[in-house]
């Protein structure tokens, strides 16, 4: 795959599905209802043009979008359809302007497939890349908002037809507050888009080609099940990543802090790790592990757990005593570990301060 | 006080009589065309062996795989009508929008979406429009379609919306059949709608099939009640089954789990089920299987069932041994039931893990002499394979570090060594007929998975609350109340939503009211 992606296709979906539940590290949300929709506006004769970062006009003007809400509410009130495309509409009402692109604010979870199916809709091309890398659990924690673009105005919009813009916030911590107590009055699922940024800037701001990388990460689990190569060495071979540990959940808790799913759980080591413990602290995503007491990885870095055997990705919902899995490092990019970046998406950011952020392929 | 537990397999039909815990007799018998010829077979020589009196037996329990055959093999399904509550969310995926073409053109692709269905926290998304259901009942009497799956959002939290519909429907529909997917399934709108789609699509056949045991159990001059065994290794009554059918979905592998804990009074264990041509391997928590934590596919259906958590590997007692040394390659293939034909014990030319177990003196079956030309060093190499095999499989479904024991049933268990890794193994007497004896044993269960808002109660009055559904569901289901226990229990706190609300889900199960 050396040529750049300029379309995705129904034969690429599944593969996505896959990669962007990896790049989830547990949450996100399930794509796979997302896989579906896109599925369904490609029956429809619509097609998902994907336009390479780097060949993006400078004057372009790039909207980020995705759906907000609750995961579990995702799966069970799924959305009427254009929710992102009438905030999209929305915004560029507010603005006075017209959109050239779209592009995810994270890859990781069913927000990769929000602005695929979103751009199908609006004949619009989704930049080849996104605001994260990853899945986080708030809309500050993007590098679009961490190399200076203001999310507002930003427009929601539910399923019955309600519109919210919000015209100004402070900064986009207040944006995220506000957008989520609207969104909870919507029914917990909305789509959200906010103001558009120039090509300029979101060739410097975004993380490069993570719809490829997306694509290639889940060909190349598919491709090891059905070749009998161990897909948990190929996803670390694909992505520079590292095995951190094979083992057994043997522990499980988790609560509710602050609207979060918060917890951790206890891991046995087996094969190669066998008499190591292991830890991962969880909020919606995974963000530290630990092994035998020591920190190998943590936020921004990414803290996959994969099915031992199929190499699938676990989300934080699907977790149960007992499980086999493979923990496994990737780095982030290097976008989300300059120190703007660990302000907002460092291990402090989430209440960690004894943890100083070590790259994990420093050690 | 005799009861009978008989296993509708695909080759075999199995039959035990019990008496209490002890097991008077137990026969194999071949699965008939018809099914029911060979039901009645079995049950006549179960009988006859434990030489006990027919009025002396209270109930048959009845064990089956014949609605997921029906759903995997595209037959005897109905045409059926998909109503879904939910304008306007969710019209973007319209019902069995990810279905394989042929299931989805066996039930015909009739669908209608209308307004209604419920938020999170119960909230309307719309109301009811009663002139819309009246046009979609006039479309659907039209269509001549006399089964109908309602599917709401947010019914596990409300089930309102779906009752009322069907109210509406059944007035102006007199003699359709309805099923609502709150009755069925769990939050995850397209799982839930599915599965209930698929139960409205095979009412006719559990009609049928269901009256169809009842003559069977006629014939042989039994008049006690008969009970059908569900996913989770309980029982359902006659009623229940001709309303949920797919309940009985992933009930064999279920019963001979059941059926290993009974037999061998191990309620913790791994349990080793050696057929012909797979083994499934599975976890007894408490002495019912461990349910898999994934949505979980019927025929190409998703599903969001509680299915027990099973790991299958091409490894039976017919399965074919290639090549040696480096070469070495242990199936999938397996002779199946041609082992008796092709195995070289039994004068054929394939070599099979049945062979090498005789050639090793583990088991003694057929002309050992075809096997001479075999080195013994050959045949330990192919053994300490599955051996390895079989050690994959347990290690992968074991829970804690605790010695708990295998259990080795099944026809082909001969291949499983005395010890597996560092655990135990265990071969319980009548290991062949596990699976009759595990529906023979079933319980009645009740359960709950819904939201709860933390904000006006505390979880422990929330839990209380979700026991006291759960508990009425079994009593309506037949168990008797004194005998209820809590089988499991757990509470997930739901992210991002406000009110610190949580999902239960809670289930528990009691003695059969007999």
């Amino acid at each position: 795959m050396s040529e750049p992606l300029t379309e995705v296709t129904d034969a690429d979906l599944d593969a996505i599905e896959i990669g962007a539940a990896i790049l989830g590290t547990g949450g996100g949300g399930n794509p796979y209802i997302g896989k579906l929709r896109c599925r369904e506006e490609l029956k429809k004769g619509n097609i998902i043009k994907v336009i390479p970062l780097d060949e993006l006009p400078d004057d372009a003007l790039v909207v980020s979008l995705g759906g907000i809400g609750a995961p579990v509410v995702g799966i069970e009130k799924i959305e009427e359809g254009e929710e992102c495309l009438r905030a999209l509409r929305a915004v560029e009402r507010e603005v006075g302007k017209t959109v050239d692109a779209l592009i995810s604010v994270e890859i990781g979870g069913a927000n990769s497939m929000e602005p695929m199916l979103t751009a199908a809709q609006a004949g619009l091309p989704v930049v080849d890349g996104d605001g994260m890398g990853r899945a986080f659990p708030e809309m500050q924690m993007c590098t679009w908002s961490i190399y200076g673009h203001r999310e507002a105005p930003a427009a929601m919009a539910d399923e019955k037809g309600s519109i919210v813009v919000i015209r100004d916030t402070p900064d986009d911590v207040w944006l995220e507050r506000i957008a989520r107590s609207v969104v909870v009055t919507m029914g917990a699922a909305a789509g959200l888009a906010s103001q558009p940024m120039r090509g300029e800037f979101v060739k410097r701001a975004a993380i490069p080609g993570t719809i490829t990388q997306a694509l290639k990460l889940g060909r190349a689990v598919l491709d090891a099940q059905a070749n009998n190569v161990d897909p948990v060495q190929t996803v670390i071979d694909q992505e520079n990543g590292k095995l951190l540990m094979t083992a057994k959940i043997v522990d499980l808790e988790r609560h509710l802090k602050g609207g979060f799913a918060v917890g951790h759980l206890s891991l046995e080591g087996f094969d190669d790790f066998h008499g190591d413990t292991g830890r991962i602290d969880l909020q919606n995503e995974f963000l530290v592990f630990r092994r035998n007491d020591v920190v190998e990885a943590c936020v921004p870095d990414l803290v996959v757990v994969l099915d031992s055997d199929t190499g699938l990705p676990i989300t934080t919902e699907m977790l149960r005593y007992g499980q086999r899995v493979a923990v496994i490092g990737l780095p982030a990019h290097p976008l989300m570990r300059s120190p703007e970046a660990l302000k907002v998406v460092g291990p402090a950011a989430f209440g960690y301060d004894d943890i100083t952020f070590t790259p994990m392929d420093a050690s | 006080m005799f009861r009978i537990g008989v296993d509708v397999g695909g080759t075999n039909t199995d039959a035990v009589v019990m008496q209490g815990d002890q097991i008077l007799s137990g026969v194999k018998s071949p699965t008939t065309q018809d099914v029911m010829s060979g039901v009645v077979d079995a049950l006549e020589r179960a009988i006859a062996d434990a030489g006990i009196n027919n009025s002396a037996i209270t109930a048959v329990m009845i064990g089956t795989t014949h609605f997921t055959n029906a759903v995997v093999e595209r037959r005897h399904i109905a045409r059926t009508g998909a109503v879904r509550l939910c304008l306007p969310a969710a019209q973007c995926l319209p019902p069995m929008v990810d279905w394989p073409n042929d299931m989805r053109e066996a039930v015909g692709n009739h669908y209608w979406m209308a307004k209604g269905g419920n938020e999170f926290d119960g909230r309307s998304i719309s109301e009811l429009d009663m002139a819309e259901l009246d046009q979609i009942a006039a479309e659907i009497g039209e269509a001549g379609i006399d089964t109908l799956a309602i599917t709401s959002v947010f019914s596990p939290v409300s089930d309102a919306m779906e009752q009322a519909a069907k109210a509406r429907l059944a007035a102006r529909l007199p003699g359709v059949d309805f099923t609502l997917s709150s009755e069925i399934g769990r939050l995850g709108i397209l799982e839930r709608e599915n599965a209930a789609i698929m139960n409205a699509s095979l009412r006719a056949l559990s009609h049928h099939t269901v009256s169809a045991f009842g003559k069977a159990l006629e014939k042989v001059g039994l008049s006690c009640p008969y009970y059908i065994t569900q996913n989770d290794g309980t029982l359902m009554s006659r009623a229940f089954v001709q309303a949920y059918p797919v309940l009985t979905f992933a009930s064999g592998p279920t019963n001979s789990m059941r059926g290993a804990a009974f037999l061998s009074g191990k309620s913790d264990a791994i349990v080793v089920d050696v057929g012909g041509t797979t083994t499934d391997v599975g976890a007894l928590v408490k002495g019912f299987p461990r349910p898999a934590s994934t949505t979980v596919d019927v025929g190409g259906v998703r599903t969001n069932f509680r299915m027990p958590d099973v790991f299958a590997i091409g490894l039976g007692g017919g399965t074919i041994v290639q090549g040696a040394g480096e070469n070495l390659k242990i199936g999938p293939q397996s002779v199946g039931y041609r082992l008796a034909q092709e195995a070289l014990v039994f004068g054929g030319d394939t070599l099979t893990t049945s062979d090498v177990a005789v050639g090793l003196g583990l088991a003694d079956f057929g002309d050992k002499t075809a096997l001479q030309d075999l080195p013994d060093a050959h045949l330990k190499a192919i053994k300490a394979r599955t051996d390895n095999m079989l050690l994959n499989a347990v290690e992968r479904m074991r829970v804690s570090a605790d010695p708990i024991p295998v259990l080795a049933v099944g026809g082909g268990s001969i291949l499983v060594p005395d010890r597996i890794g560092d655990l135990p193994v265990i071969r319980p007497e009548h290991f062949s007929v596990a699976n009759a004896v595990g529906a023979a044993i079933g319980q009645i269960s009740g359960e709950v998975d819904r939201i709860y808002s933390l904000e006006s109660k505390s979880r422990e009055e929330a839990l209380s609350e979700a026991r006291q559904d759960a508990e009425a569901k079994a009593v309506a289901a037949g168990a008797n109340p004194e005998t209820i226990t809590l089988l499991d229990q757990e509470d997930v706190p739901l992210a991002y939503l406000p009110g610190n609300a949580t999902r239960i889900r809670l289930k528990v199960v009691g003695e059969m009211n007999v």
